[in-house]
C-alpha cells in the first residue's frame, strides 16, 4: 500500500508540530494547551491505526518506505518503514501517548514545558520505531533521553532530581555502546553502510569475531533499556518517582524499545552472536523473572511492587527472545510487549488515581478499598488478573506460547520460570487483598472519590484490547507471522 | 607578484589599525563604535575570503589558501565575530584603551589566519606568535583585577616557554633537512630514510618538542595547568576566544606538522603509528582527566574551561586516525565547537554583565526568570554534551568514526565512556536552571549584539546538527589540502 504523502514521516512528526503550536501558546492558557497536546496525540494514534488498517500481513517486506538522501558525507539516509515488528509497537505507543496525554490533565506545574517535552518524546518513540537507518535510529534514540530527564525530574516525586539523572546517565552509558557497535559494523561492510536492511543481509559474512563484539555491545545498550538483570537498578527508581503518565510511557514503551532493538537489529543481524550467548541470555531472563518477582513482593508501596513486576515480566521475553529458534517463541515476546504495555501501563494508570487522592501508595494503609470504590477495585482487579496470566487475557495468551515456544530449547528453564508465574500470582493477589478486601477504615480513607470520566476514558482502551486479544489473539498473531518468520530465516544463516 | 590569495589578511589587518586610529581621534570614545566597525571588517574579511582568499599559492609554497585554509579561517573569523559581538558589556567596564580591545582581537585573528595557511615552518611560528601575543594583552584586560593580571601574566610565561620549546623542535627538523619548507622536509627526510634507513634519534627530540609545545597550546594534560586560571581570569569573551580560536589555530598548526609533513614516511624509531599513539595517549589522560575534574567546579568559567580541555581529547580522537576522514572530521569538529562554546560562553558573559556572579549555583532558577536564556544555554550544553541532533553529537561521530577506521576502537570506547562523565557536569547546570525549586531575581534581556550573537549561535548549533551536508563536504573537501 503506498500513500500519495509520507505517512510514517507524518505520524512521527506529528507530536512534534504540535510542540511548534504549543510554543505560541501563552503560558497560562492552560485548557488550550492540553487541548492541543490532545489534538496531536490523537492525530498521531489515528495515522499508526491507518498503518495498521492497510498494512499487508502476508510479506515481511518492509512497507510504507521512505528514503531520501540525507547526509551522503556519513551515508546516512533518511529512511524509514514498518514491518510486522513495528506495526504493533507503533500502535502500543499511539495509544500510551495519548492515554498520557489525557491522564496528565490534572498538571498544574508549569503546564506548557510539559506538555512539550511529552510531545518530544512522542516523537522520539515513534521514530525509533520506524527507522531503518541506524544513524537516524540513533538519533530518535537519544532524543527521547532528553525530554525524559527533565519530565521526570520537573514533575516527578520527592527525589525525582536523584531518579532522572541516574536515568539521564544510565541509558546514556548503555546507548554509547550501540554507539561504537554501528561504527564498526559500517566500517565492516563494504561498501559502506548505515542501511539496517543491508546490514541485515550482509551481517552474517562479518568475521565471528566482529559479530560477537558487536553483538555485546549492542546487548548492553538494549539490556539498559529492557531492563535485564543486573542493568535494572535505574528502573526501580524512574519509574516510581515519574508523575503517572511517564510511569505509563517508561513500562509501555520505553522498556519495549530494548527488546524491539534486539528483534530488529541484534538478533537477525549477528547471527552468530546470538548463537553464541542464547543460553546466557536465557537465564539472565530466568533471573529477571525470579528475582522481579520476589522483590515485587517484599514491596511496601503500589507503585514499586508494579515496576519491579515490569523487571519480572520482560523477563519472560528475554527467556523467549533465547530461544531464537522458535517462532512460537519470538511470537511469544512480541504478545508480552504488547501485553505487557497494555497491562502495566494500566496499573500504573490505576496506582496514580488512588495516590492522587491517598497522597501515598503504601499498601498497609489500605484495605477493604472495594466498598467505597468498586468501579476502581474492579478496574484494577481486573488488569491485576491479567498481570498474573489469568486465561481470557492477554498476559496469558502471551506467556503461554513464550513457555510452549522455549520448551524445546530450555525445557528445565521453563520448568524454572513456570514457578514465577506463581510467584506473581502471590504478590498480586497478596496486594489486592490488603488494599481492596479486608476491614474499612472510613474515618481515614471516608472521603475517598471514586475514578472519574476522565480517568476511566483514558484506562477503557488498555481494558477492551487486554481482553480482545486475550480471547481472540489471531489478529495479532497473523500480523506478525510472516516478519517473525523471516527473522528466524535470517538468523538461521 | 600576484598578492592576491593575500588579500582578506592584508585587509583585516588594515582594517584593525584603522579601528585603533579611529578610537584615538574621536572626541568622545564610545564601545559601539569601534565593535560595530570591527565586525563589520569580519564580515567583509569574509567576503574576501570567499572571494580573493579561495585558492592559490605565493612564494614558492610558503603560504597557501587551501581549502584546509579556508575552512579554519571561517572559524577563525565566526569565533572572532562571536566574541566582539559579546563584548558590548565587558568593554563598557573598561576605563580606557576599548578601541585596542577590538583592534587586537582582529590582530589576532590575522594571526591566525595566516598561520591556517603556512606551509613553512617559520612562516608558521610567527603566526602563531601573532596569535598568542595580543592574546596575552587580551587577558589581562582588567589589569587592575587581580585575577586578570594573573591571567595575562601566566598565559605569556606558559606561551613563551611553550614556543620556545616549539621553535627549538623546528630548528632541529631544520638542522636535519637544511629546508623550513613542509613539503620539502618530507621529501628530504623520505630520501634520508631511504639512503641510511634511520633519521636519527634527534629527529625524534624534535617530534617531542613540537609535540610538546603545540599541546601546550590546547591545553592537552598534562599540559593543561595554565588553562583554567587564564580562562577565570580573562575577560569572559577572550576566554571564549581563547577556547575556541587559540585551540583552533594550534590544531591547525598541529594538522599542518603532523598529518601534513611526517605522514608520508616512517622510520625504524618514529613512524607515523608512533606520534599516533602518543597523542592517542594524550587524547586518552585529556578526556578522562578534563571532564572528572570540571564535575568538581563551582565558577562556571572554569567548568566551562576544564570542558574545553575534554573537548581538546575528543579532537585529538579525530587527529590520531591521520586520515583524510581524520583531518574532515577534526575540522567539523570545530566548527561545531564554534557555535556550541561560543554561544555557552555568550550566555556566560551576558549572564555576569548583569548580575556580575559567575557562580554555577547562582543559575539556579534561572528558566522560570529567563526562558529563553536558559533553553538556549541548554541547548548549548546538551551540543557540548554531544546529545542528537544537536551539530556537537554529529562532530562527535565523525571523529569516533575516523578513530574506529584507524583502528582506533579502544580510544573510541574510552571516548564515549568520559562523555557520560560529560553528561554529569552539563546536565548539573540544566539541573539547576530548571529543576531547582528557587526563582532566580534576574530576568535578562540581551542587548542587541549578544542577542544577535545568541540566535546565530543557537541556530548553527541546531542547522549544523541536523543538515550538516555542505559543511560536511568543506570539511571533506579541506582533507583533500593533504596527501593521503
Amino acid at each position: 500500500m503506498s500513500y500519495s504523502f509520507p505517512i510514517l514521516s507524518y505520524l512521527v512528526f506529528a507530536p512534534l508540530v504540535g510542540l511548534i503550536v504549543l510554543l505560541f501558546i501563552n503560558r497560562d492558557r492552560h485548557a488550550a494547551i492540553r487541548w492541543v497536546a490532545t489534538i496531536f496525540a490523537f492525530l498521531s494514534l489515528v495515522l499508526t491505526l491507518i498503518v495498521l488498517a492497510d498494512y499487508d500481513w502476508s510479506t515481511a517486506a518492509m512497507q510504507f518506505t521512505e528514503q531520501h538522501q540525507w547526509i551522503p558525507a556519513i551515508g546516512a539516509q533518511y529512511l524509514m518503514g514498518v514491518d510486522g515488528i513495528s506495526v504493533p509497537m507503533l500502535v502500543l505507543t499511539g495509544l500510551l501517548s495519548l492515554v498520557a496525554v489525557i491522564i496528565s490533565f490534572n498538571i498544574t506545574k508549569r503546564v506548557k514545558e510539559y506538555f512539550v517535552f511529552l510531545l518530544l518524546l512522542e516523537t522520539g518513540m515513534l521514530g525509533v520505531f520506524v527507522s531503518l537507518d541506524f544513524f537516524l535510529f540513533y538519533i530518535f534514540w537519544e532524543v527521547m533521553l532528553v525530554p525524559m530527564y527533565f519530565l521526570i525530574g520537573v514533575w516527578g516525586g520527592s527525589r525525582r532530581e536523584y531518579a532522572a539523572i541516574k536515568f539521564f546517565l544510565y541509558t546514556l552509558f548503555g546507548s554509547i555502546f550501540m554507539l561504537v557497535a554501528i561504527l564498526v559494523l559500517y566500517f565492516s561492510s563494504d561498501p559502506h553502510t548505515l542501511n539496517m536492511l543491508e546490514l541485515t543481509q550482509v551481517g552474517p559474512t562479518f568475521a565471528r569475531g566482529i559479530q560477537i563484539f558487536a553483538f555485546v555491545f549492542f546487548f548492553i545498550a538494549f539490556a539498559i533499556k529492557v531492563p535485564v538483570w543486573p542493568f535494572h537498578t535505574w528502573l526501580p527508581d524512574a519509574h516510581v518517582e515519574a508523575p503517572t503518565a511517564i510511569s505509563i510511557i517508561l513500562a509501555g514503551v520505553l522498556l519495549k524499545m530494548g527488546t524491539y532493538g534486539m528483534l530488529r537489529v541484534s538478533w537477525p543481524m549477528l547471527p552468530q552472536g546470538i548463537r553464541y550467548f542464547s543460553i546466557p541470555i536465557a537465564i539472565l531472563g530466568i533471573i529477571a523473572i525470579i528475582y522481579g518477582a520476589l522483590v515485587s513482593m517484599a514491596q511496601k508501596d503500589l507503585k514499586k511492587l508494579v515496576a519491579y513486576s515490569s523487571v519480572s515480566h520482560m523477563g519472560y521475553c528475554m527467556m523467549a527472545l533465547g530461544a531464537y529458534t522458535s517462532v512460537t517463541a519470538l511470537s511469544g515476546c512480541m504478545f508480552q510487549m504488547v501485553s505487557h504495555g497494555l497491562i502495566t501501563g494500566a496499573l500504573f494508570l490505576l496506582v496514580g488515581v488512588l495516590y492522587d487522592r491517598a497522597h501515598t501508595r503504601e499498601i498497609a494503609a489500605f484495605g477493604g478499598l472495594g466498598k467505597k470504590l468498586p468501579v476502581y477495585t474492579a478496574i484494577m482487579t481486573l488488569f491485576c488478573m491479567a498481570s498474573l496470566g489469568l486465561p481470557g487475557m492477554s498476559g496469558f495468551i502471551s506467556e503461554f506460547m513464550i513457555f510452549i515456544g522455549s520448551f524445546p530449547s530450555f525445557p528445565v528453564m521453563v520448568g524454572i520460570a513456570v514457578l514465577g508465574v506463581v510467584l506473581t500470582a502471590a504478590y498480586i493477589l497478596r496486594m489486592v487483598q490488603r488494599v481492596f478486601l479486608g476491614e474499612f477504615d472510613a474515618a481515614k480513607w471516608g472521603g475517598l472519590t471514586e475514578i472519574n470520566l476522565r480517568e476511566i476514558l483514558a484506562v477503557a482502551p488498555l481494558a477492551v484490547l487486554t481482553i480482545f486479544i486475550g480471547v481472540y489473539p489471531k489478529p495479532l498473531s497473523e500480523l506478525m507471522q510472516a516478519t517473525l518468520q523471516n527473522i528466524i530465516t535470517l538468523m538461521a544463516r | 607578484m600576484d598578492l592576491t590569495p593575500l588579500i582578506p589578511e592584508v585587509f583585516l589587518f588594515a582594517w584593525a589599525l584603522m579601528v585603533l586610529l579611529v578610537d584615538v581621534f574621536s572626541k568622545r570614545p564610545s564601545v559601539a563604535r569601534p565593535a560595530y566597525m570591527s565586525m563589520a571588517g569580519l564580515v567583509i574579511t569574509g567576503i574576501l575570503l570567499a572571494r580573493f582568499g579561495n585558492g592559490g599559492a605565493l612564494w614558492t609554497g610558503m603560504f597557501v589558501a587551501d581549502s584546509f585554509a579556508v575552512f579554519f579561517k571561517i572559524i577563525f573569523l565566526g569565533a572572532a565575530f562571536f566574541a566582539i559581538g559579546s563584548s558590548f558589556g565587558a568593554a563598557a567596564r573598561m576605563s580606557h584603551h576599548r578601541g585596542e580591545y577590538f583592534s587586537l582581537i582582529l590582530m589576532s585573528t590575522v594571526g591566525m589566519m595566516f598561520l591556517a595557511s603556512a606551509k613553512e615552518l617559520i612562516t608558521l611560528y610567527i603566526g602563531l606568535e601573532l596569535t598568542t601575543i595580543p592574546l596575552f594583552v587580551l587577558a589581562a584586560y582588567f589589569k587592575t583585577d587581580r585575577k586578570s593580571a594573573e591571567a595575562g601574566l601566566k598565559y605569556m610565561i606558559i606561551g613563551a616557554a611553550s614556543s620556545a620549546l616549539l621553535l627549538y623542535g623546528l630548528s632541529i627538523i631544520y638542522g636535519l633537512t637544511g629546508t623550513t619548507y613542509l613539503h620539502q622536509v618530507t621529501i628530504n627526510l623520505s630520501i634520508h630514510w631511504l639512503a641510511y634507513g634511520d633519521v636519527g634519534p634527534a629527529f625524534t627530540l624534535a617530534t617531542m618538542m613540537i609535540i610538546a609545545g603545540l599541546v601546550f597550546k590546547l591545553a592537552i594534560v598534562p599540559f593543561h595547568m595554565w588553562a583554567p586560571d587564564v580562562y577565570e581570569g580573562a575577560p569572559t569573551p577572550i576566554t571564549a576566544f581563547l577556547s575556541v580560536a587559540s585551540k583552533g589555530a594550534g590544531l591547525a598548526a598541529f594538522l599542518r606538522i603532523f598529518v601534513g609533513m611526517f605522514i608520508a614516511f616512517a622510520t625504524d624509531i618514529m613512524t607515523p603509528r608512533d606520534w599516533g599513539m602518543i597523542v592517542a595517549l594524550l587524547a586518552a589522560v585529556t578526556m578522562i582527566v578534563g571532564n572528572i575534574i570540571a564535575i568538581r567546579q563551582t565558577n562556571i568559567k572554569r567548568m566551562l574551561a576544564y570542558s574545553s580541555i575534554a573537548q581538546a581529547g575528543y579532537v585529538m580522537v579525530g587527529v590520531v586516525a591521520a586520515s583524510a576522514l581524520g583531518v574532515a572530521s577534526v575540522s567539523f569538529y570545530m566548527f561545531a565547537y564554534l557555535f556550541a562554546n561560543m554561544g555557552a560562553f555568550a550566555v556566560v558573559t551576558v549572564f555576569a554583565d548583569r548580575t556580575g556572579s559567575e557562580q554555577i549555583a547562582d543559575f539556579a532558577g534561572f528558566s522560570k526568570s529567563s526562558p529563553v536564556l536558559a533553553a538556549a544555554f541548554a541547548l548549548f550544553l546538551l551540543s557540548l554534551a554531544g546529545i542528537p541532533p544537536l551539530a556537537g553529537f554529529l562532530a562527535k561521530y565523525y571523529v569516533f568514526a575516523a578513530a574506529v577506521q584507524a583502528g582506533y576502537t579502544w580510544l573510541v570506547v574510552l571516548a564515549v565512556l568520559t562523555t557520560v562523565i560529560a553528561l554529569f557536569y552539563y546536565a548539573n547546570v540544566i539541573r539547576l536552571m530548571y529543576l531547582s525549586q528557587e526563582t532566580s531575581p534576574h530576568h535578562i534581556i540581551p542587548s542587541f549584539p549578544a542577542g544577535l550573537v545568541l540566535v546565530m549561535t543557537a541556530a548553527g548549533v541546531i542547522i549544523f546538527g541536523i543538515l550538516p551536508q555542505s559543511v560536511l563536504e568543506m570539511a571533506l573537501s579541506a582533507a583533500t589540502s593533504f596527501a593521503f
